[in-house]
């Protein structure tokens, strides 16, 4: 049970810190300059995302398993993805305008955004890159849990990475850069530098959580 | 069966599938929207200025059709906006008054420094410096963060302090918004003056800081022959409901702190203006 434990864990925050993907793994970089001028649109934006990696991932794991994989169908993986995953944001985008009108209104706006967003795809696929192995390993609950947490934590890497970078472009506005840097340049620029910060957690993780358990 | 055909069939059907349950969510949990907001967004300015105090124009529409709220808020939409919003919504044309903004300071060159202040030009930098550089804590810094803001060209820093231009303001109250001081101010287009000075300091305070600020002496609330005016703060309040725009208060104001922005000086006997409608 502790080597589960230690497991979910090293996954879970390795996927924030270490493997976070948009400072680190350069995946969803779009979402992250576009929305992240704002406090408000960068946490709604960040929830939205965690909740469709979530669903996402619960979907198309399976799916790879027990469609795909059982049939000889890997190759097919990508466009049945992108078809999987925006037909489940359009219905959750529906069901959410129905029945809870006010989490609509904060995530709502944010959903069509992230449809076939690339890191939403990328949690999916490499999920099943990683763990489809331990499906014959320790049996396809255990894997299926793994890729949930890595999702999750993906999506709060996500969050993290909105959050901190919208902080630093609150300052970036308020700063006078010269003329040519005003804009997207300074922006770029100081997202390789939160980038590169970020570079510094390599290994921490497994290392804290192995001496730990 | 050859596995192109296999491949795809299981693509096949699994977007076919995906498309019904989305045709059939759609049909099942689809949220009626009054076809009126749409039609009411497309009459607004469309500036999502948010002058109307709502969160932009189709935010304003949804309120206008959903809770009843007032036609007349969009500024730049103007009488042709509200019109056409009364058409669609068969409402009898309700009384508009335009309001404008207008800078509630005077100071710029009339007002001293605290310090030289030599970084980012901004009102909003200057202003969470040491509680910012002019003398008065309370008047206009003359950086032109409002200049910035307006998007009708209407507000500029003229000898140090922000100055409408109210025949090109619309009353979209973005300005009034933006400054951190909130010196800027909103009053209806008539023949009545201001009050030029924000400083709600004690006289003495005020003598120091600028020439031209309100010291609260309260001559004008006395000489007021309509009992239109009232010290709050030691800054004198012009009530616009009772103000006949006679002009004495601007005449016997010591400190020339209430002046005219526009208009003139009516007959002692003037009834109130009525706010003129754009």
């Amino acid at each position: 049970m502790s080597l589960h434990v230690a497991t979910f864990a090293t996954i879970f925050f390795s996927m924030i810190l270490v493997n976070n993907y948009v400072l680190v793994q350069f995946l969803g970089i779009c979402p992250f300059l576009g929305v992240s001028k704002k406090l408000d649109s960068s946490v709604g934006m960040g929830l939205a995302v965690i909740a469709v990696m979530l669903i996402a991932t619960a979907v198309t794991f399976p799916l790879q398993m027990f469609l795909l994989d059982a049939n000889g169908l890997g190759y097919m993986q990508t466009i049945i993805f992108i078809l999987v995953i925006a037909v489940l944001v359009q219905l959750i985008e529906i069901t959410l305008k129905r029945y809870i009108p006010a989490l609509y209104k904060g995530l709502g706006v944010y959903l069509p955004l992230i449809t076939t967003n690339c890191c939403v795809l990328g949690v999916t696929i490499l999920s099943v890159q990683n763990y489809s192995a331990d499906v014959a390993a320790y049996g396809f609950g255990f894997a299926y849990a793994e890729a949930l947490i890595c999702a999750v934590g993906a999506g709060v890497g996500f969050l993290v990475a909105m959050l901190l970078f919208c902080g630093v472009r609150q300052r970036v506005e308020n700063a006078n850069p010269p003329e040519s840097f005003k804009g997207l340049p300074i922006t770029l620029v100081s997202a390789s530098i939160t980038s590169l910060s970020f570079m510094g957690f390599g290994g921490l993780v497994e290392n804290i959580i192995n001496a730990l358990m | 069966m050859s596995p192109v055909l296999f491949a795809v069939i299981v693509l096949g059907i699994l977007g076919l599938a995906g498309g019904v349950i989305l045709v059939l969510a759609s049909k099942f949990m689809a949220v009626y929207e009054d076809p009126r907001i749409a039609e009411v967004t497309e009459c607004l300015a469309g500036a999502n200025c948010g002058g109307c105090g709502y969160a932009g124009c189709a935010d304003y529409a949804e309120a206008i059709v959903k809770n009843g709220a007032p036609t007349f808020k969009c500024a730049p939409g103007g009488d042709k906006a509200a019109d056409a919003i009364n058409r669609i919504m068969g409402q009898a044309e309700g009384d508009r008054p335009s309001l404008r903004a207008y800078v509630a300071c005077a100071g710029g060159e009339n007002c001293g420094k605290r310090f030289d202040y030599q970084g980012l030009q901004t009102c909003a930098a200057a202003a969470g410096i040491a509680g910012g550089p002019s003398a008065c804590s309370f008047g206009c810094l003359g950086l032109g963060d409002c200049t910035r803001v307006c998007k009708f060209d209407a507000i500029h820093v003229v000898d140090g302090v922000a100055k409408v231009d109210r025949t090109k303001c619309t009353g979209c109250t973005v300005c009034t918004t933006v400054c951190p001081r909130g010196v800027i101010k909103m009053k209806t287009i008539a023949s009545q003056p201001a009050v030029k000075c924000a400083n709600k300091e004690k006289g003495a305070a005020v003598n120091k800081a600028c020439k031209v600020g309100c010291i609260g002496c309260g001559l004008c609330a006395k000489n007021c022959p309509n009992g239109a005016i009232a010290v709050e703060n030691n800054v004198a309040v012009i009530d616009y409901t009772k103000c006949n725009g006679c002009g004495t208060c601007a005449e016997k104001c010591p400190k020339k702190a209430i002046q005219w922005i526009e208009g003139r000086p009516q007959p002692m006997n003037a009834a109130v203006p009525e706010p003129k409608v754009l």
